[in-house]
């Protein structure tokens, strides 16, 4: 058994609102798994639920090999969450953001500096004031972070939204290299056109369920067609 | 735990050291306060007697100021669950922050004793330095503690801004009292012996104890969803 995520009937609340309701998913290591699905569908409560953040009412849930019922604080420094907000300090630069995320696991300096070149951020923007930088340039430092944390399970929700054409390319560059290295992602996206092609497998969430759709790029393109589709330029911050 | 603390700490003030919050907004804030009392009160005598307890208020009144400033910083770009979803140990976040928070309180009291001596013509004395310094340290480390005990409570909270002053002021009146006694002792005001002033310390000590243990193992639950 190499599953990295296994959910049973998995059953998650806010307040008195079950945001996963008896939710089945497998994923194994070195997938990259869209999530797609209508807001408030539980995409991101599914995301919280892997990265440990978010308490398992009921059923079964394993991630990398950690039983969230009984100790689900156990697997976040394994886990890389990137959500809407970036998690990045305003007033650092770019490489004291990176240094300082990087820090939390013990990385070391070369390790910062390869996660800063791997998101082109190693040489003008290295220096530069976080508060300063556009949006697309923010999510590549966060993504950064991310790389230096040598997380092994990726929980991205909307990665692509604020990114440039060109940073979009970089992102699944990025996210396809770091699943050759090993890690697995879980991605949830309304850019279904974009993030379906770089997924490997495709499952829709609704009502806090997941229904499978796919296992390859191409059976997800229809799919984008959808009210909820917003395109591959939309989410343009910059 | 430890190496968490001084990361969470260096980053902190580092980010101090750049925005300049302390310097730029928060010691003037501090000495416009101290002003005021001297203009309220109107008497010389008056305001050299209740010196070291304007002192201790003032401070209560920035650190409310620290304590939002430390937690807005956590807060903007969603940090604190960044640090959480990285599993950051909590109880080095906790006093990480309270370091931070103790290093900026720290540079502010000596600002405001020195003011107190310019402007209520407070009298600093040899004998009674020992005892300043100690209480000084004390209290510092209670305010900080219990400052990102209640910071971290109150910046998960709708109207965190409000709610924190309600919170906070209650809980360090022993802080306010015990220092302001050990500081009056220490200064010789109202012909105050240093003697008097120990007993005053070992509360502090006690309130220190008490949030450091408390707050270390109550923080993590309290950032928890």
């Amino acid at each position: 058994m190499d599953h990295v995520v296994h959910l049973s009937n998995a059953v998650a609340v806010l307040g008195q609102f079950p945001v996963l309701a008896g939710a089945n998913l497998t994923v194994d290591r070195g997938e990259i798994v869209l999530l797609q699905g209508p807001n408030g569908a539980g995409k991101t409560s599914l995301l919280r639920l892997c990265a440990g953040l978010l308490p398992l009412a009921r059923g079964e849930a394993t991630v990398l090999g950690c039983d969230l019922r009984t100790n689900r604080e156990s697997v976040r420094s394994r886990v890389g969450m990137l959500g809407h907000a970036n998690g990045l300090y305003a007033d650092l630069t770019v490489a004291e953001n990176v240094r300082f995320w990087g820090a939390t696991v013990r990385a070391s300096r070369s390790e910062v500096t390869a996660a800063l070149t791997r998101m082109g951020l190693a040489q003008r923007l290295g220096d530069v004031v976080v508060s300063r930088l556009s949006a697309g340039q923010k999510r590549r430092t966060a993504l950064a972070c991310l790389i230096a944390r040598r997380a092994e399970l990726w929980l991205l929700d909307e990665p692509h939204a604020g990114l440039d054409a060109a940073g979009r390319d970089e992102l699944d560059a990025t996210l396809r290299e770091a699943t050759s290295a090993g890690a697995t992602i879980v991605v949830a996206s309304h850019e279904l056109e974009r993030a379906g092609a770089l997924a490997t497998r495709v499952v829709e969430v609704v009502g806090g369920q997941i229904r499978e759709l796919s296992s390859g790029p191409e059976s997800s393109r229809p799919e984008s067609t959808g009210p909820e589709s917003t395109g591959p330029e939309s989410g343009e911050a910059n | 735990m430890l190496r968490v603390a001084r990361l969470l700490a260096a980053k902190d003030l580092r980010i101090e050291a750049r925005s300049r919050i302390v310097t730029n907004q928060v010691l003037p804030f501090a000495a416009i306060v101290m002003v005021m009392f001297a203009f309220a009160l109107n008497s010389d005598a008056v305001v050299s007697r209740v010196a070291p307890g304007l002192v201790w208020l003032a401070t209560l009144f920035s650190l409310l100021v620290l304590v939002q400033r430390a937690f807005a910083i956590e807060s903007a770009d969603g940090a604190t669950d960044a640090l959480r979803a990285a599993g950051v140990d909590p109880a080095g976040i906790f006093l990480g922050k309270a370091m931070a928070l103790a290093v900026q309180l720290a540079v502010l009291e000596i600002v405001l004793l020195l003011s107190a001596v310019v402007l209520y013509r407070a009298q600093l004395r040899l004998s009674g330095v020992v005892l300043l310094v100690t209480t000084l340290v004390a209290a510092t480390c209670g305010l900080a503690l219990v400052g990102t005990l209640y910071g971290g409570l109150a910046a998960g909270v709708r109207g965190r801004e409000t709610l924190l002053p309600l919170l906070l002021l209650p809980v360090v009146a022993p802080v306010l009292i015990g220092a302001t006694r050990a500081t009056e002792a220490a200064l010789g005001t109202g012909g105050a012996a240093v003697a008097d002033g120990w007993p005053w310390v070992g509360l502090l000590a006690v309130f220190v104890a008490l949030f450091g243990v408390g707050g270390t193992l109550a923080f993590g639950p309290l950032i928890e969803e």
